[in-house]
């Protein structure tokens, strides 16, 4: 179904479109991603979050074009600058891949080739997508490392990853996703593995590099707190699927999905002092088991013998959706 | 770097040291080459100035102490049976063995890094399947049988190589090489390939192994990502990874297939160390059989040695810790 | 039931079969046919091997009942005996296929044998050298790299020339070569293992030292064991064969495999193969059915490689 939001007139930079990957495991089909759909606007950052196996990660994948055997999208579009990555062949998708779309991934201590220097895995982005000089491309490498605020970038080219702190490293890979000046970037919990200073640094120097340039930015992450002074709009995914979508300031303060303001429930800061913490009660299902209808129904608070069908995405408030039938509108200050 | 080499030359010398004293007990201490070496109708005279003038005399830890003394300067004793010195049979010996090892380590490589790399790549497909079967095979397969077998098929049945000896021979430096002529190169491409059988698995799997492994790592997903073409993320990306492991194991294994040449050696009579070794130890020619096992720990050494160093070039990480 | 109820009555979920792990073990094992199928012709060759005084034709240790007249004969001939020999015969007489029945009793006893006491000998070692650390650790382990720089055929050379010829020899040079390679693994795995929180809480619980290493430690180090131990055995097997064919290992009067393919060596430049093809074969069957085993097991038995 076509999501409602952002409603601009300019068109979004991204609009993924029922998207479907599943894993084909001895167990059988698991959908990691279950009819997903959500728009990136220009200039835009999409918060995605969700908790370790809501498929939060196997999207941004999808997004890439990188979801590896047993896996593959088995539907839906994901339209990027009016082309359909879905459809696209394996050079094309090369083309566009760290050009146009860049990906940061969570740990800064795998995502660098230890055998290879720095320079030679900047130089070598560059020199996949255009025809440039090992000088050129040399000079705009060390410009980005600057840019993302790696001191003496000259020296630390000739570095190879080990020497490099975390922190440093997660800039690094920053900067090789900036090089080409990408219209998207997926960042999968690129500062989850990182000391909570470091993260923040981190924070702002996106947020400034996502104004400054146009750059639209999915961030995944299964941490409320880093979305909520960082994103324009929230998509809360579980069990594969999208259950809440809708701006930062709607998804946090209206919280409309249970599971949603289960979340929200236990996010400390948020609780005031002495009241004991919430939780979400149970486990996240296992994808394999299922139950029939709403995912979400056997640790909902309130749940009842409609959610045993599946509920549809519906935007329940204007430009804020949700996949429930008993969403909390009360709280919402919205008679049901 | 030089006091880490330093520090590597002097285990070396402690590694040498103690295998000459187990080498030297474990030769001398049993057995009895008094019962070869001397005729049983000789009297007692003649065997005791026999038996002083090989230094059997004494005691153990003199002898060993003469040896040490001697093997400084060189002098691992004369052969019992040649009555020359062990370690000139050694030197005369060593060039066969050293160019069919190398021969063999060439092809391990040359054909073991190819079809590892697709089996790794393509670990589901019916190429990368038979590649496997045929390197369990490769692994299973008795050498000395694998060498009859060729030389019934190729020389018995088909004609097209010789069976035995090393052929014609260049020299140069004053060492006999075959691998300079056509003739020396048929000799050789049946023991070379019958020696390369086992290496060339080892690299099959460790290749493949390699590639399983870094394929699954984020950086190579990155790489991907980052819109590298297939060839720049296998050719650079991993193989640069891949290519560690495999150095050190095959740089390693040229000793183990310096031993293993014994069996070929024998089954093809290629005159090398390992046929003269066997033949020591049949007649129990002891000063022969230290000088072939204190020459072997030697090759080891500088093979373990140069492996390490080569290591340090491929893997930043190993460089930068050793400075 | 209303419609208002906050809590429904939970709806059953597909209840997800529970698998102990030896049974995940087994089907995982059991899911390669070619490993399924090399583990039945081992199993066979076992049973061969066996029952070899019942079922082989001749009793080819028996020289009694060996005909010199009957030497160096075609698969397939009648003998003076009277019974057929479909895979020749050698030099003596011996019906090579009753020479290979019997010498796979010598193969697999030598290469069990060796390979159990060498992982008893080598597991013990390498666990304690992970459990004690510091100096015993590196006496320990300076051992092993000796023995590991060792190539196998060497060491085992060297054994066989100082203690002479023989079964028990052979074992003891087998035993000797391989220990190392138990110790190594296992104490990798220990030290691995040892640092997992689960032996810390063991460790908390102040339970004694060898509760700890035999009911937390050991079990955890068994699957790359077993798989060590499968190749360990193959290779046993092989290197077996190898000092026999070196004229190094079993008497002339009790043929194992590779004896049997040596005396073969002679007759082979005249065209007769049979005396070295089938021991060989019957040799390369065995040891290619443990690698295949071994090699299956090692893939199932591999955390890092599971999807």
């Amino acid at each position: 179904m076509e999501p409602s939001i952002p409603a601009s007139a300019a068109p979004p930079t991204l609009q993924v479109r029922n998207l479907q990957t599943s894993f084909f495991t001895r167990a059988g089909e698991v959908k990691a991603v279950n009819d997903v759909s959500f728009n990136v606007g220009r200039g835009k950052v999409l918060g995605l979050v969700g908790e370790s196996g809501s498929g939060k990660t196997v999207t941004g994948f999808s997004i890439m074009r990188l979801v590896d055997e047993p896996g593959r999208i088995t539907g839906g579009q994901i339209l990027f600058g009016g082309q359909d990555l879905v459809k696209a062949s394996e050079e094309e998708m090369r083309q566009i891949r760290g050009n146009r779309v860049a990906m940061i991934f969570q740990d800064p201590m795998m995502t660098l080739n230890p055998v290879l220097r720095i320079d030679t895995q900047m130089i070598e982005t560059m020199q996949a997508h255009r025809k440039i000089s090992h000088e050129a491309a040399r000079q705009r490498a060390r410009d980005t490392l600057g840019m993302v605020g790696i001191p003496s970038p000259d020296e630390r080219l000739k570095a190879y990853p080990h020497q490099f702190s975390g922190g440093m490293r997660q800039r690094v890979a920053i900067a090789i996703a900036l090089l080409h000046e990408p219209d998207l970037i997926v960042a999968d919990e690129p500062t989850t593995a990182l000391d909570v200073t470091i993260q923040g640094q981190i924070l702002a120097e996106v947020q400034k590099l996502a104004a400054t340039t146009g750059t639209s930015i999915i961030w995944i992450t299964h941490d409320l707190s880093v979305v909520a002074g960082l994103a324009d709009d929230i998509a809360v995914m579980y069990a594969g699927r999208i259950a809440e979508y809708g701006s930062v300031a709607d998804v946090l303060d209206h919280p409309l999905h249970p599971y949603t303001n289960g979340l929200l429930g236990s996010v400390p800061s948020r609780n005031k002092r002495g009241e004991p913490l919430r939780q979400i009660p149970g486990m996240t299902p296992s994808l394999l088991s299922l139950p029939p209808g709403c995912p979400f129904q056997n640790r909902c608070p309130r749940a009842a013998d409609v959610c045993r069908q599946d509920p549809p995405m519906a935007e329940i408030l204007p430009a804020h959706e949700a996949r429930c039938f008993r969403p909390h509108l009360e709280e919402a200050g919205v008679a049901a | 770097m030089s006091v880490y080499l330093l520090r590597r030359l002097i285990q070396a010398a402690l590694v040498m040291l103690a295998m000459s004293v187990i080498v030297f007990i474990g030769v001398y201490a049993i057995g009895d080459p008094v019962e070869i070496l001397i005729s049983p109708d000789a009297d007692q005279m003649e065997r005791a100035r026999a038996i002083a003038a090989l230094g059997l005399d004494k005691p153990l830890w003199q002898q060993y102490l003469s040896f040490l003394g001697n093997a400084l300067r060189g002098d691992l004793g004369r052969s019992f049976v040649f009555n020359e010195p062990a370690l000139k049979l050694i030197g005369q010996r060593a060039p066969a063995t050293l160019e069919l090892a190398f021969a063999a380590m060439f092809l391990a490589i040359l054909v073991g890094l190819p079809l590892g790399l697709y089996a790794g790549l393509r670990p589901d497909g019916v190429g990368a399947k038979a590649i496997m079967a045929g390197s369990i095979l490769g692994f299973s397969l008795p050498t000395f049988w694998v060498g009859l077998m060729l030389i019934m098929v190729f020389a018995v049945q088909l004609g097209w190589l010789p069976s035995t000896g090393r052929g014609e021979t260049v020299e140069i430096l004053g060492l006999r090489w075959s691998f300079l002529t056509m003739d020396g190169l048929a000799h050789m491409a049946m023991p070379a390939l019958n020696l390369a059988l086992f290496k060339i698995s080892l690299v099959i799997r460790l290749t493949r192994a390699g590639v399983r492994e870094t394929m699954l790592m984020d950086f190579v997903k990155f790489a991907r990502a980052k819109g590298l073409s297939p060839r720049r993320v296998i050719g650079v990306h991993v193989f640069k990874n891949i290519l560690i492991p495999v150095v050190t194991v095959t740089g390693l294994e040229l000793g183990s297939t310096i031993a293993f040449s014994v069996v070929t050696e024998s089954v093809f009579a290629w005159p090398g160390m390992g046929k003269l070794i066997i033949d020591s130890i049949n007649v129990l020619d002891r000063p022969v059989i230290v000088a072939y096992l204190m020459s072997i720990v030697l090759m080891f050494i500088i093979i373990n040695l140069v492996v390490d160093l080569l290591y340090s070039v491929l893997d930043p990480r190993v460089r930068l810790e050793s400075k | 039931m209303s419609a208002t109820t906050a809590a429904p009555a939970p709806i059953p979920a597909k209840a997800p079969r529970v698998e102990t792990p030896l049974q995940r073990f087994i089907s995982e094992f059991a899911e390669s046919n070619i490993a399924l199928g090399a583990l039945i012709v081992f199993l066979c060759i076992v049973l061969i091997a066996v029952f070899a005084p019942w079922i082989a034709p001749q009793n080819p240790y028996d020289l009694a009942q060996l005909d010199i007249m009957d030497g160096r004969m075609e698969p397939g001939t009648v003998g003076g005996a009277g019974f057929t020999y479909w895979l020749g015969t050698d030099d003596q007489g011996r019906d090579m296929l009753s020479g290979i029945m019997y010498g796979l009793r010598i193969s697999l006893v030598v290469g069990a044998g060796s390979a159990i006491v060498a992982a008893i000998v080598g597991a013990s070692l390498g666990m304690l050298a992970a459990y004690a650390g510091g100096r015993t650790d590196t006496i320990i382990m300076r051992l092993v790299d000796l023995q590991l720089s060792f190539p196998t055929i060497l060491s085992a050379l060297m054994i066989l020339a100082f203690l002479g010829k023989g079964i028990t020899n052979v074992v003891i040079a087998l035993i000797v070569v391989e220990w190392a390679y138990y110790a190594r693994t296992v104490r990798g795995t220990a030290l691995v293992e040892r640092r997992r929180e689960y032996i810390e809480a063991a460790q908390c619980l102040a339970l004694p030292t060898r509760r700890i290493i035999f009911r937390h430690l050991l079990p955890n180090c068994m699957p790359p064991l077993i798989v060590v131990a499968t190749i360990q055995i193959a290779r046993a097997i092989a290197l077996e064969a190898t000092l026999s064919f070196l004229g190094l290992g079993v008497p002339i009067t009790e043929p194992s495999l590779g004896l049997l393919i040596a005396n073969g060596y002679e007759y082979m430049l005249s065209g007769k193969y049979w005396i070295s093809f089938y021991p060989g074969i019957a040799l390369l069957i065995t040891i290619v059915s443990i690698n295949l085993v071994g090699d299956h097991l090692r893939d199932v038995l591999n955390p890092r490689l599971k999807k």
